[in-house]
């Protein structure tokens, strides 16, 4: 995703000359080509992340177009204050890039896990999140978030992630339907949409229909499609790379809480916990239960089967 | 062209007069309001007065004039004092002015960016102007363009860590057309900066972090103008005006009294600070 996302964005700033790519000193060689191609545009600033987001605000308000890039901990946590003031409260068109989402990391620990960035960026007004499940996503997600006149973050895994999704209509704020079905839903995105994918073939298998919805923008959220799901279908998941507190399970359960939908729904996430656990992406998904067997047990335990 | 240019120049006498009729309306909006940073706009009021009478292109007319020079006035607490000077320039009416701190009003206690014409960036939050300031100052130079990016930032505001990430910036950069002003009155909210969290020796941490830096009296007008007009002090490096001041400045029993960060003003001592003001208008 991280090769997808800088490269669409190398053509995007060949059509745009206001774009500009931060980095606060992450992205070792990825960035070499948009450098030597756009002289003046990529500045690496430092591991200075608060001053990044200040000085991208600028770059905005100065009708640049920054896109302002390093690791999600580091880039939604340390610098939310200016993510929220000198971006948001402002509504400036500044795109924040995080790499390393959900569990990507999971080796480095903790302090690089990024398992709260979703509950906190949906806090903010004015921000849109966009969560791309693979790399084709992640190129379609980048031009989008250039051509939306606000603030954005785009939630990217790590790199060489499978292809999951054929694009060419990406719309922000638009679900897509990427598995039709009727028994049951899961309702997923980002990378973790590979193994809600596993566990709709295992349920086909047992002769269960499964829908499965990819929310590549968790805000604003997709609320029509949700509730049709929720309408059309039995029961209903959320599978996601992220705290259950605050994430998509959470902005999911609160459409279905406020239209009375009142069917069997569970949100599989990460508990209320940091990952200490040392492993890979997949040892820690594994761990959590992020699987699709345990995902497809979820669902039949919902349905009552 | 600036606006500017076609009003008569002004005198450093009148100047420092002007600054001193700011004093008595920043006095006068916060008794109405009940609240306001008196303390921290008195010290500035000479700065801000320099800046927009003599010192910035700019065009009330058209504050998004693309040839303007930007101020970010990142102590946004000192905001009665940029909001006056705003309004004596027509960025909003003056009757404005009387609804800071009212319900409903048009003035909040910090600057708003978008909301009112003149304010280049929120403002509130401390440690977030000079950041934004180096983003411009990197845009005007990426553009080739000949604007100029002022900041005013304070003292206290300087125990911020985001502050020190925007100083490195700007000198790694050599930021010529970037100047910060610290308005050095030598007080945070608590108590004086020496005591709660020193940042001095400061202009040498400045030139440390690869800043020219002038150290003036930011209540002496003849010393404010002669180190605005004279940014960049160095044609590879950001400038940086350390203007030693004195909070509540212009009124004896404020100055350098801590309680006047953020109090408003009894009815007794409103009358004898009018007096005071008045005194230093008529001298």
């Amino acid at each position: 995703m991280r090769d997808a996302f800088i490269a669409a964005l190398h053509d995007i700033a060949a059509e745009d000359d206001r774009v500009m790519l931060l980095s606060a000193d992450i992205g070792f060689a990825v960035f070499d080509k948009f450098r030597d191609d756009y002289p003046g545009r990529y500045m690496n600033l430092g591991v200075a992340e608060a001053n990044m987001i200040g000085v991208s605000a600028g770059l905005a308000l100065s009708d640049m177009r920054p896109f302002a890039y390093t690791i999600i901990p580091f880039l939604t946590m340390r610098a939310f204050e200016q993510i929220r003031v000198d971006v948001c409260a402002q509504n400036q068109p500044v795109v924040i890039v995080g790499v390393g989402g959900g569990l990507s990391y999971g080796v480095l620990g903790p302090t690089h896990h990024a398992t709260e960035d979703l509950a906190v960026m949906r806090a903010l007004p004015n921000m849109t999140i966009v969560m791309p499940s693979d790399p084709a996503e992640a190129r379609a997600a980048t031009r989008a978030a250039h051509d939306h006149d606000g603030p954005v973050y785009i939630r990217l895994g790590k790199n060489g992630e499978p292809a999951l999704t054929d694009y060419s209509n990406f719309q922000i704020g638009k679900a897509a339907e990427v598995r039709s079905g009727s028994d049951v839903t899961i309702v997923s995105g980002g990378p973790i949409l590979k193994v809600a994918l596993e566990a709709a073939d295992a349920l086909e298998q047992d002769g269960l229909s499964c829908r499965v919805i990819n929310i590549h923008t968790v805000k604003p959220i997709d609320a029509d499609a949700i509730l049709q799901a929720a309408v059309e279908t039995n029961a209903m998941i959320v599978l996601e790379e992220h705290s259950i507190i605050g994430g998509l399970g959470s902005a999911v359960s609160e459409i279905l809480a406020e239209n009375a939908v009142g069917k069997p729904f569970k949100r599989i996430g990460i508990p209320d916990m940091f990952c200490h656990t040392v492993g890979s992406q997949e040892y820690h998904w594994q761990e959590q239960g992020f699987t699709a067997g345990e995902v497809a047990g979820s669902a039949r335990i919902l349905m009552q089967i | 062209m600036s606006a500017l240019l076609e009003k008569p120049v002004e005198g450093t006498v009148e100047l420092s007069r002007q600054a001193d009729r700011y004093r008595l309306r920043i006095l006068e909006m916060a008794i109405k309001g009940n609240g306001g940073h008196i303390g921290g706009s008195f010290s500035v009021i000479e700065m801000l007065t320099a800046l927009y009478h003599r010192v910035l292109n700019h065009d009330p007319q058209n504050p998004n004039w693309e040839g303007r020079d930007k101020l970010v006035f990142s102590k946004g607490h000192c905001c009665l004092a940029l909001y006056n000077v705003l309004a004596e320039f027509g960025y909003f009416p003056k009757e404005k002015l009387e609804t800071y701190y009212q319900d409903g009003g048009y003035l909040a206690g910090h600057p708003t960016f978008g909301k009112i014409p003149g304010v280049e960036a929120t403002a509130g939050s401390l440690g977030h102007g000079l950041p934004i300031a180096v983003g411009m100052a990197i845009a005007a130079r990426h553009r080739g363009e000949n604007r100029r990016i002022f900041t005013i930032l304070g003292d206290g505001e300087s125990n911020e860590g985001s502050v020190w990430e925007g100083f490195a910036a700007g000198g790694q950069f050599g930021l010529s057309n970037l100047t910060a002003i610290i308005d050095c009155n030598g007080y945070e909210s608590l108590g004086t900066v020496d005591e709660i969290m020193s940042i001095e020796p400061l202009a040498g941490r400045l030139q440390s972090f690869g800043w020219e830096v002038r150290e003036i009296n930011g209540h002496n007008m003849d010393e404010i103008l002669g180190a605005l007009e004279s940014v960049p002090f160095n044609s590879s490096k950001p400038s940086a005006i350390v203007s030693r001041t004195n909070k509540g400045n212009g009124v004896s029993f404020m100055e350098n009294v801590s309680m006047w960060h953020y109090r408003a003003p009894s009815e007794e001592e409103a009358a004898q600070a009018r007096r005071e003001l008045e005194a230093r208008i008529n001298r």
